[in-house]
């Protein structure tokens, strides 16, 4: 390889970060695009993450660190890719700025969008000021703003909003709302050692190591009530705190809890503003709205299209550390593919 | 009053906000493993007597939890203690000792009521 | 509540409603319940504003009571429905409104049907062929009732010589809004401003000078439920639905309730009664209960029209507390004399519930 090839990186959340390293190490030259002013992706609005509660903004340091330091990477945020057209062997991509690269492979690491939860129109969110998401709990773990509540006595915490939910236009399991869900409700009680905590579940989808040690943890140490039915409605009643409705599927009953504050855990979604994109590279996706893998056990970062690679939620919801792995498979995959192009 | 022949169905629901119950609190405090329950259902699945009584443990400890003690009381009748729910509880919960915990607990607040 | 985010919603959910020339078909029951809400209608809509609204006395019931009873199939119900839509293809109309919430919904109900199963469409067509001698088009456009009250709502304030407006202390009345199951929840798009939030009658109440009450069980069906209703031993059942309503309304003080569904404010009206002598519990104050009114007497009220030519005795719960916050003037006397100032008779007075 007499000359460093391109690689385009469309998004620089953290899977085009982790990707954008090693592409570097093996040397390449990747150049990350990113919508956003800020590189990172959600992990730059997470407080901390499960299962251990590392720190977001450590992990993000240590993701960007490696790539500002490197001379070989270069990133336009603030900027998304405008056109792109298909050469021999590279991609030719115009981008919102006007800067034109050419690239001989490109990576789609375009991740995921929170569901809008005010489309679940019972739950109230944007019309009760006590309906919070995930994201804004986070935030304020973070410091930033407050909760619109000072003191609660009662919280909730409803799983599957946007998720598992056809009618939403979302079948899939978000698969990390579970986990979050728990580990929130574990924060957020020692803050508030005195308020009930609830979760209502469909399933409890505890998949990870450690995972299942948080949830024993959440009913033995904090005493987080857990109550298998998805929430129904949300209302308000006089003193302005949330009367919420569903069913106890285990005691066959519905029930009703008032609430001081509850928190709707929006699922992972197709990201809205990649439509263009990927409808110009024609890049095959299922009805779900997230990319198709060519062979998701054994060549998992391939789309069916020549030179594209896939990493990360853009392919179906997925934790931090599977992305990460996937960016690293993606680069190994991107180095045997243009090995192979060269000889 | 007048008979109308139908009155106010009586409600099913179950109000979370009355579930705080000091009863509670305290089989909690002598059985802090009852928070454990993960409502697997294999206590009532190996029941001896759950094919001829109303005895289930998932669901006595699931309505102690929601502050229905009065219809999770009375499934305790027909327990014969023999210990197998504990031998199948997943979470290593010691059922029989909760069996015995839970009456005695609700026993002392309905003497209490009753004074 | 944050306001800006209902109307948000509402901006999402708004349904083409024309202007003028309907063809208007009546409720079942109405005419026996508030006799001269369908009257209010066609007088304020032809009379104050000026509009073309057919009705012909050979339209029949819609079928509706028979169909959620189960007394009648759905083709029969939908050949009824065709007549309807035959008589308004003769009438040379296009745009179809219907008084009652549970005929607006079978009709929307059917022409979806017909959309998603043309063969279904077709059969109804042989059928009402056979029996009729009749042919139709689908309406053009379906409206309920108050989906053109509420077109017009901002129209009937600029005539008002009353507003929701508490004279004595100059506060906007509080009003609870209750929307018929199915005006929306079947079909939330056919509905103005959906059916979670629904703006129909709420639009009037803010035109008109209300205070709108959201309270935890708004969206609680009334209870009648035809079945619930219609059997005695099931009878129960729809009172407890009313009685929910109530007791999560109570800690508001509403000063009145406005419906837009022949059966919701009837339920609303007499349960509150039967919960009373039951309970010996009333809603409103000094031992009266709520006033419950319809979309349209409302408007007439609004509109300064006589509340006993709105046919205000026939309610159950005495109106008066209402009229005299709004500062309606009206003769006691006259309240119990018919047409001509015939004497109607005085009805019992309940033993818990106020009356006047």
């Amino acid at each position: 390889m007499n000359r460093k090839k391109n690689i385009l990186i469309a998004g620089a959340g953290p899977a085009g970060l982790e990707a954008a390293y090693r592409l570097s190490m093996m040397g390449f030259s990747p150049i990350l695009v990113e919508k956003e002013e800020m590189p990172g992706g959600h992990l730059n609005k997470w407080d901390r993450l499960f299962p251990e509660r590392e720190a977001a903004d450590e992990i993000l340091e240590r993701l960007l660190s490696r790539v500002k330091n490197d001379v070989n990477i270069k990133i336009f945020t603030s900027s998304y890719i405008e056109q792109i057209n298909e050469l021999n062997d590279s991609y030719n991509v115009i981008l919102s700025t006007g800067v034109t690269i050419i690239a001989e492979a490109v990576l789609i690491t375009t991740g995921f969008d929170l569901f809008n939860a005010s489309r679940k129109e019972e739950y109230g969110y944007g019309i009760y000021e006590r309906v919070i998401t995930n994201a804004d709990l986070e935030s304020w773990f973070k410091g930033n703003g407050k909760i619109p509540v000072e003191n609660p006595q009662s919280i909730g915490f409803v799983h599957c909003v946007g998720s598992r939910d056809e009618k939403a236009g979302n079948r899939h399991c978000s698969k990390v709302c579970c986990v979050t869900a728990v580990k929130q409700a574990i924060e957020i009680k020692e803050i508030f050692p005195h308020a009930t905590v609830y979760c209502f579940y469909m399933d409890l989808r505890m998949f990870g190591r450690h995972y299942e040690d948080m949830y024993l943890e959440a009913q033995q140490k904090h005493g987080i009530r857990f109550i298998r039915g998805r929430v129904s409605e949300v209302s308000e009643n006089k003193e302005g705190r949330l009367v919420v409705k569903a069913e106890d599927t285990l005691a066959g009953k519905p029930v009703k809890a008032t609430m001081d504050l509850l928190v709707l855990m929006a699922g992972m979604t197709r990201p809205a503003s990649s439509a263009s994109l990927y409808e110009q590279l024609d890049l095959s996706m299922d009805e779900d709205g997230f990319l198709r893998q060519s062979d998701a056990i054994l060549n998992g970062q391939s789309n069916h299209r020549k030179g594209i690679f896939v990493a990360g939620a853009c392919t179906g919801p997925k934790t931090l550390p599977d992305t990460i792995h996937e960016a690293d498979s993606a680069a190994m995959a991107i180095y045997e593919y243009l090995n192979r192009m060269t000889v | 009053m007048i008979n109308f022949g139908f009155t106010l169905s009586p409600s099913s629901r179950i109000d979370l906000d009355k579930a705080n119950k000091p009863d509670f609190s305290r089989l909690a405090e002598i059985e802090p493993d009852i928070l454990k329950c993960m409502a697997c259902g294999s206590c009532a699945a190996s029941c001896s007597t759950v094919n001829f009584g109303k005895m289930n443990l998932r669901k006595v400890i699931l309505m102690l939890t929601r502050g229905e003690e009065k219809d999770a009381l009375p499934l305790l009748e027909t327990c014969v203690l023999c210990g197998k729910c504990t031998m199948v509880c997943p979470r290593g919960i010691n059922t029989r000792h909760l069996i015995i915990s839970i009456s005695e607990a609700y026993k002392k607040a309905q003497k209490t009521e009753r004074k | 509540m944050i306001y800006e985010g209902k109307k948000k919603i509402w901006s999402e959910y708004q349904k083409e409603i024309p202007d003028d020339h309907y063809f208007y078909v009546r409720s079942c029951i109405r005419q026996n319940f508030f006799p001269a809400s369908e009257k209010m209608f066609l007088e304020i809509v032809r009379n104050r504003l000026g509009r073309d609204f057919h009705e012909t006395e050979h339209h029949t019931t819609c079928g509706g009571i028979a169909y959620h009873s189960d007394a009648i199939p759905q083709e029969t119900v939908m050949t009824i429905i065709a007549r309807q839509f035959a008589l308004m293809t003769e009438a040379g109309y296009e745009n179809y409104v219907a008084s009652c919430i549970t005929s607006f919904g079978l009709y929307t109900e059917t022409i979806e049907s017909w959309k998603h199963f043309p063969d279904l469409e077709a059969k109804i067509r042989e059928h009402l062929w056979k029996t009729c001698r009749k042919e139709f088009k689908v309406p053009k456009y379906l409206a309920h009732a108050s989906d053109i009250i509420y077109k017009y709502r901002n129209l009937i304030a600029s005539k008002a010589r009353y507003k929701l407006i508490n004279v004595k202390t100059g506060k906007p009345l509080r009003v609870v809004e209750h929307i018929g199951c199915h005006y929306a929840k079947m079909f939330p798009s056919k509905g103005v401003g959906g059916a979670e939030y629904p703006y129909v009658l709420a639009g009037m109440i803010e035109s008109w000078g209300g205070e709108i009450i959201d309270y935890p069980e708004r969206r609680h069906c009334c209870g009648f439920g035809f079945r619930q209703y219609l059997i005695k031993a099931n009878r129960g059942y729809s009172m407890s639905n009313t009685h929910k309503k109530f007791e999560s309304m109570e800690p508001f003080k509403p000063d009145m309730i406005i419906t837009n569904c022949p059966g919701c404010p009837y339920f609303l009206d007499r349960w509150q009664y039967v919960i009373s002598e039951l309970e010996g519990k009333t809603y409103g104050e000094n031992g009266y209960g709520i006033p419950v009114f319809t979309y349209e007497e409302v408007a007439g009220l609004v509109l300064g029209y006589d509340p006993w030519d709105l046919g205000l005795q026939m309610h159950q719960v005495a109106v008066e507390p209402l009229l005299d916050k709004m500062g309606i003037q009206y003769d006691p006397s006259m309240k119990y004399k018919g047409n001509e100032g015939r004497d109607l008779g005085m009805p019992e007075m309940p033993h818990f519930l106020k009356c006047c």
